[in-house]
């Protein structure tokens, strides 16, 4: 079968449709920002979205049947001395692949948010942030060098920050924009040394430039430049010890948890160490490490999950679990199964935020799932959507998650990392759990909600339309594997197995999905007996009390660092600032002042004084005068004094 | 003392004592009309210095400056008496320190 979709249109077009449909989207949502809702904004909105999503898909199409990678040189940037950055885009195999989960997610987060952000004064304003997000994502996705997905890092940044905070009344979700931002701020600046570095080394940014040289490049030079674009890669992925800011970005919009801290933004991290891949590989001992924090966020975040009683909290904790899992893949080399568990993760993780933003609305914005239970008798429809995608977070078979997570595993046990294994394994069962203990507590059980007098409803239909490709693609993604390896192995490294472990595969699927079972059986039944699962006496327990309190990190840095700062902060405000900064600037103003006080008695318009200061000036000026005219021939007289 | 021959210094010498007799009074002086005297007084020393210089390089210039000074100064004080003599009917005074509207 051959197709060539530039019979059809030119790929660059296709390209550039893809790119700036977002930020056009951007655009037009931005004029209409500061005036009342209109649902026309939030439909057009979403369609320019759907028209990037089509380019993508025709670029795909292109790729996909043997069509060459795609290099836009739209202009130049910078161009000083010998650093030379365009603005250069590239359509390959793994920004396309990123490019369709971005523009696909995005699509339906759109055309879901026109229903979820209906009642709301800042509609309008909402759309131009989201597609603004979407814009960046795509340049950090699409560019050709460093620099440009530097650029697009940091507008992601931006519009989590502004998203997040898009509530900007309510006192928590401003400090929790400008924690997230913050926190990325700290990683940005490791991977802004990492880029200076690569500069530094091999004279360029430009990725393909940048990958021929590697090798030629001293060791240690290249462990420190991954060990610096990691640092970048843990801000963006929240990964310990940067992980606080995730959970507390949950502030915002539901939609924006779907989008930018599940589906995408907090991918680019995972995106940046595929992409970088040929830097990474050189340097297995920054691979391992990266493994290792990535089997640790896997278990830690699990775990914190496994008690957070705020619907939304447990499925952020659930990303980070999951971004440690895609950490492991690329950490062990296997670059496309990180790439693969990103796509069919940003699916069901996608589903899962937007359900919750369904039972977020029927319970009229009650986040606790402690008051919830027995919704499935009013929502039918969220409640399948949304088992869907707690079977797949869970990895059983035949759903996307299975596919994709037992690779992991695999690879983990093929490399012989059993410790990695053994973690990520127990994380498998404690994912299972967690996601089957929230759908238990708000579909199953007794409706505990009558006792607080809340009445809740279904989302609108087209919401529930809109969710279901991702419903679909959740469950059969994972089937497409083989010609997912085909596709993106034209540019990342294949991974091949060890022979002996083809013979054990069977049976690691088989601990693997045994343990999933387990924790949902565990989930499902104790749910049954208990409602809540926990009972109060296990409440007082000491580890129920660290999981609940987040292993009290989020206490530590207040204590550790934001406190001393604050500390700090008083002490340079009160001795430097208004001692020595502020002092200066008052005693500039105090001694004009007094000048002028002390002066004023020459302005008495008494003729007999001014005529006498008007001799003393005279008198000045003439000295002055001679003294400057005949300056060289006074200090030749001192000289010639000095000297006798 | 014999016979002295009076030079350009001594000239220059006259003109500025006078010239600092004359901003002495101007810087004394309560008085309008002695300001007036004080202020002619410089004017003259000047005029004693352009001739003598004028004298001595040859050069009638520094002459001509002075006439011009002379004829300047005596419409000036025309105009400044007449003022004065306005300012006395009003005021029944010449007394610098009454010509004061400023409060320093």
């Amino acid at each position: 079968m051959s197709f060539n979709i530039n019979e059809f249109i030119d790929t660059k077009t296709l390209l550039y449709v893809a790119l700036f449909s977002p930020l056009v989207s951007s655009l037009f949502a931005g004029i209409y920002g500061a005036s009342p809702k209109k649902i026309n904004v939030g439909v057009i909105s979403s369609l320019l979205i759907f028209l990037s999503f089509l380019a993508s898909v025709g670029l795909f199409l292109h790729l996909y049947f043997g069509g060459s990678v795609v290099n836009v040189m739209m202009m130049d940037w910078i161009s000083a001395g010998d650093l030379k950055v365009p603005f250069g885009f590239v359509a390959d195999h793994v920004s396309v692949t990123m490019m369709l989960v971005v523009t696909l997610v995005s699509t339906v987060v759109h055309f879901y948010s026109i229903g979820y952000m209906e009642k709301d004064k800042g509609f309008n304003r909402f759309f131009s942030y989201l597609s603004a997000f979407v814009f960046s994502m795509m340049f950090l996705v699409m560019s050709d060098n460093f620099l440009g997905l530097f650029i697009g890092w940091e507008g992601v940044g931006l519009c989590s920050w502004l998203l997040i905070g898009f509530w900007y009344e309510k006192e928590s979700a401003t400090w929790a924009a400008n924690e997230a931002f913050i926190m990325n701020r700290i990683a940005d600046l490791g991977m802004l040394i990492g880029i200076f570095m690569i500069y530094w080394t091999m004279g360029t940014l430009q990725y393909d430039e940048v990958f021929a040289k590697i090798s030629s490049v001293p060791v240690d030079v290249v462990t420190m430049i991954a060990i610096f674009l990691f640092i970048g890669a843990m801000g963006k992925s929240a990964q310990f010890p940067l992980h606080t800011w995730l959970a507390d970005a949950m502030e915002g919009p539901t939609p924006v948890s779907a989008l930018i801290h599940a589906a995408t933004m907090v991918t680019a991290g995972v995106y940046l160490v595929i992409r970088a891949n040929e830097i990474f590989s050189l340097v297995p001992e920054v691979g391992f490490f990266i493994a290792s924090l990535g089997a640790f966020v896997a278990l830690f975040a699990a775990t914190m999950a496994l008690v957070n009683r705020d619907i939304k909290r447990v499925i952020a904790y659930s990303t980070l679990s999951q971004l440690g899992y895609m950490f492991v893949a690329g950490g062990l080399g296997a670059y496309w199964i990180a790439l693969f568990h990103l796509v069919t993760h940003a699916f069901f993780k996608a589903l899962l935020f937007l359900g919750a933003g369904n039972v977020m609305h029927a319970m009229e914005d009650e986040l606790n799932i402690m008051k919830m239970g027995g919704l499935r008798k009013v929502m039918l429809g969220t409640a399948i959507l949304m088992l869907i995608a707690s079977v797949a977070l869970s990895g059983i078979y035949p759903f996307a998650g299975f596919f994709s997570k037992d690779k992991i595993l695999e690879v983990a046990f093929d490399t012989q990392h059993y410790i990695l294994w053994g973690t990520l394994w127990l994380t498998a069962g404690l994912t299972a759990f967690y996601s089957f203990r929230v759908v238990m507590l708000v579909f199953f059980g007794s409706s505990r909600y009558k006792d607080f007098g809340i009445h809740p409803h279904e989302a609108h239909g087209f919401m529930l339309w809109a969710m279901t490709p991702l419903a679909v693609l959740a469950i059969v993604a994972g089937l497409f594997e083989h010609q997912f390896v085909e596709f993106v192995t034209k540019i990342l490294p294949a991974y091949s197995f060890s022979e002996q472990i083809h013979e054990t595969i069977g049976q690691l699927v088989i601990v693997t999905t045994s343990i999933a079972v387990t924790g949902i059986v565990i989930a499902v039944f104790s749910n049954m007996f208990r409602e809540g699962l926990f009972s109060n006496a296990f409440r007082g327990n000491f580890f129920y009390k660290l999981l609940d309190n987040q292993y009290y990190i989020p206490k530590i840095y207040d204590e550790v660092f934001s406190k001393p700062y604050r500390e700090l902060s008083e002490l340079f405000w009160k001795s430097i600032d208004l001692k020595i900064v502020d002092a200066t600037v008052d005693g500039i103003g105090k001694c004009l002042l007094s000048t002028g006080e002390n002066t004023r008695e020459m302005q008495s318009g008494n003729l007999s004084l001014m005529l006498r200061w008007m001799t003393i000036g005279l008198t000045i000026l003439l000295l002055s005068a001679i003294g400057y005219t005949y300056a060289d021939s006074i200090l030749t007289l001192l000289q010639q004094g000095v000297a006798h | 003392m014999g016979s002295m021959i009076i030079s350009l210094e001594h000239y220059l010498l006259l003109s500025s004592i006078l010239f600092f007799i004359g901003l002495y009074g101007v810087i004394v002086r309560k008085n309008l009309l002695m300001l007036f005297f004080a202020t002619e007084i410089m004017l003259n020393a000047v005029n004693v210095g352009l001739v003598a210089i004028s004298n001595y390089y040859g050069d009638l210039t520094g002459q001509m400056f002075a006439f011009f000074i002379i004829a300047i100064a005596a419409s000036e004080v025309a105009i400044g008496l007449g003022l004065l003599v306005i300012w006395f009917k009003r005021h029944n005074t010449v007394d610098l320190d009454s010509l004061q509207s400023m409060k320093g």
